[in-house]
């Protein structure tokens, strides 16, 4: 029994000092980053960022810079919309077919779950969607050349069909001697038992819509669109610096302080719904966020 | 043998009652058949008409003429593609990217996955899962700019380091020595701790009743893992593999799109990256789509065999 006990302290001392360099090694970039953003510019100037910067030595003039420029409200009002919009879309999309295909006895079903699926496995490239959207639908300087394309995802409809197919036939026939077609029961019956798979895939949705940064800068060339992605590689980048950020060489921050404090404003919403996404996942997102 | 049974009795009925029934069938799912109209349409346009323009590989595509007024030229494109330089470059640059992210990113996330799973302090261990899974979650724009923090030749920490200990800075990024090194251990940082939960989910499954038996029996900690723990993920890591496998030609194109430039071009150029910057920078719309077709007919061969692969050793599927 002893030694059994002993054995596993070590294992165990083992096993989380592990996981204690994994936490770390995951930590350090972000550290730098939040450090790096909070630093008084006098003190940068003496030796670039510290480790640790001391809550009463923190300067929130590079935050102050990034948001008193025009252009970060813009990009960010351009990135809500994009994700709204195309959460919203993809759901109306979604929902509807997968719940279409959970129906067994629905004729034609594996034909189009296997035209579905062909998409999925053949891609040909971008250049005959990008002919599609610049040219055929001359979406160029339109939001909808970043909404609609990447509307479904083939994962997404599988797993919430897989939901769907989970939800007891016996319900939706009681409610159809009742004289309920199948769009009552999908919104009266099927929608409000299925609240997490759509906050999941939702997010997931929302999530993409809201990092996307090549389609904005393939289809999109007035600036006045750009979302934030967009906004921040350019202040990465850093070509024509002070067309996007309020830089004046007197004024209170580095410029390592802003691009820092603009990586940390792009990743916000990101890490305030994170919590949410990983509350609600469960076995069959995870299988599809493997695929991706 | 049911087929045979049943193939005499369908051909029983008579055609026209067939037709009814599944008339019948068709009429009574009516409103399910409303539901598809709009995302069928969606696949008809977003995703079927791209492949129909993809008949522009064999012709010589101008814009005035349009997919279907451009002359055909045959297998041209193709052969141009095979005899020019960059072939062997952009080949073996994918196939390096996606093979060193799953040769290095493999096991560690076995490794770390397993970790969490022994570890019986409960709070910390939900922390470390809730940290490692978010990176997964952060666009290449951002770790763009993570990266940078780290590695910029002026102000990065790992630089301040170098300085630090009396060594020239190194300019990571556009440098073809260190790229590929840094789009591979970026891409582990960014992903390892997501894919752990295909593996976390496999660990779970296994019947307690296992460990109990092999402590009763005197197995030590580390023998439990390798024969009990291990061989319940193995058809996980086996699906996982062959799906990358089938992926193989996937280099990760928005991450190599944001990191990289033209000092490291010879070293970090991808197919997918190619194909954009000779289609929508150059207009050679043509070859760039034979290019892209090239890639994605291998891709459907590659995953079509991977998944039945799969079937056969791991008894899993992807489709």
């Amino acid at each position: 029994m002893f030694r059994s006990s002993r054995e596993d302290w070590g294992f165990q001392f083992l096993i989380n000092g592990f996981l204690l360099i994994v936490l770390i090694l995951i930590l350090i970039p972000l550290w730098r980053v939040i450090m790096t953003s909070l630093t008084p510019l006098d003190v940068y100037m003496r030796g670039g960022t510290p480790l640790i910067q001391m809550p009463w030595e923190w300067s929130f003039a590079a935050y102050d810079q990034m948001l008193t420029h025009p252009s970060f409200p813009r990009a960010t009002l351009n990135s809500i919309i994009i994700t709204v919009c195309g959460t919203a879309l993809s759901l109306f999309l979604t929902v509807p077919l997968a719940y279409a295909l959970s129906s067994r006895t629905l004729p034609g079903r594996k034909i189009i779950i296997a035209l579905i699926l062909f998409t999925f496995l053949f891609h040909v490239g971008l250049i005959p969607t990008y002919l599609l959207v610049a040219k055929t639908l001359s979406w160029t300087n339109n939001l909808l050349a970043i909404i609609v394309p990447p509307a479904v995802g083939v994962t997404n409809v599988l797993v919430m069909m897989r939901f769907f197919e989970g939800i007891p036939e016996e319900i939706k026939e009681s409610a159809r001697i009742d004289g309920a077609n199948d769009l009552q029961i999908l919104w009266g019956i099927v929608l409000p038992l299925s609240k997490p798979i759509l906050l999941t895939i939702g997010l997931f949705y929302a999530v993409h819509y809201w990092n996307e940064f090549f389609t904005p800068i393939l289809y999109l060339n007035d600036q006045n669109l750009q979302p934030l992605p967009v906004l921040l590689r350019n202040i990465l980048i850093g070509q024509n610096f002070s067309e996007y950020v309020d830089y004046d060489v007197s004024r209170a921050a580095s410029i390592e302080s802003l691009k820092s404090a603009a990586v940390l404003l792009t990743m916000l919403p990101m890490v305030l719904v994170y919590p949410w996404i990983q509350r609600y996942f469960t076995k069959g997102t995870l299988l599809g966020g493997v695929k991706e | 043998m049911q087929d045979v049974a049943i193939q005499p009795a369908l051909s029983a009925i008579p055609a026209s009652n067939r037709v009814q029934r599944l008339a019948l069938t068709m009429w009574r799912h009516r409103w399910l058949y409303l539901l598809l109209i709009p995302p069928m349409l969606y696949y008809l346009i977003f995703r079927y008409i791209p492949i129909y323009n993809a008949q522009i590989a064999f012709k010589d595509f101008f814009a005035l003429k349009g997919v279907e007024g451009s002359p055909w030229v045959g297998l041209q494109h193709f052969e141009t593609f095979f005899k020019s330089f960059y072939f062997n470059e952009l080949i073996i640059n994918t196939i390096v990217f996606s093979a060193a992210k799953l040769v290095l990113g493999l096991p560690i996330a076995i490794i770390l996955a397993l970790a969490i799973h022994e570890s019986r302090f409960l709070f910390f261990r939900s922390i470390v899962q809730t940290v490692t899974y978010l990176p997964h979650f952060l666009s290449w724009v951002i770790m763009l700019g993570l990266l940078l923090a780290l590695l910029s030749p002026s102000s990065g920490m790992i630089n301040e380091v170098i300085k630090a200990m009396g060594g020239q800075p190194i300019s990571f990024l556009t440098s073809p020595a260190w790229f590929r090194q840094v789009v591979v251990l970026s891409d582990i940082w960014k992903e390892t701790g997501w894919s752990t939960i295909l593996y976390l989910a496999a660990l779970l499954s296994v019947n307690p009743e296992l460990y109990e038996a092999a402590e009763v029996d005197g197995a030590s900690r580390w023998r439990r893992i390798w024969h009990i723990s291990l061989p319940s993920i193995i058809p996980v890591v086996v699906l996982v593999t062959l799906l990358r496998l089938g992926n193989i030609l996937d280099g990760g194109f928005s991450q190599i799109w944001v990191l990289y430039s033209v000092p490291v071009y010879s070293v970090g150029d991808i197919i997918d990256t190619w194909v954009y910057r000779s289609g929508v920078l150059d207009f050679q719309f043509s070859l760039a789509t034979a290019v892209g077709l090239f890639k994605g007919v291998i891709g459907l061969i590659l995953i079509v065999v991977a998944n039945h692969i799969a079937k056969r050793v791991a008894q899993q599927s992807l489709f």
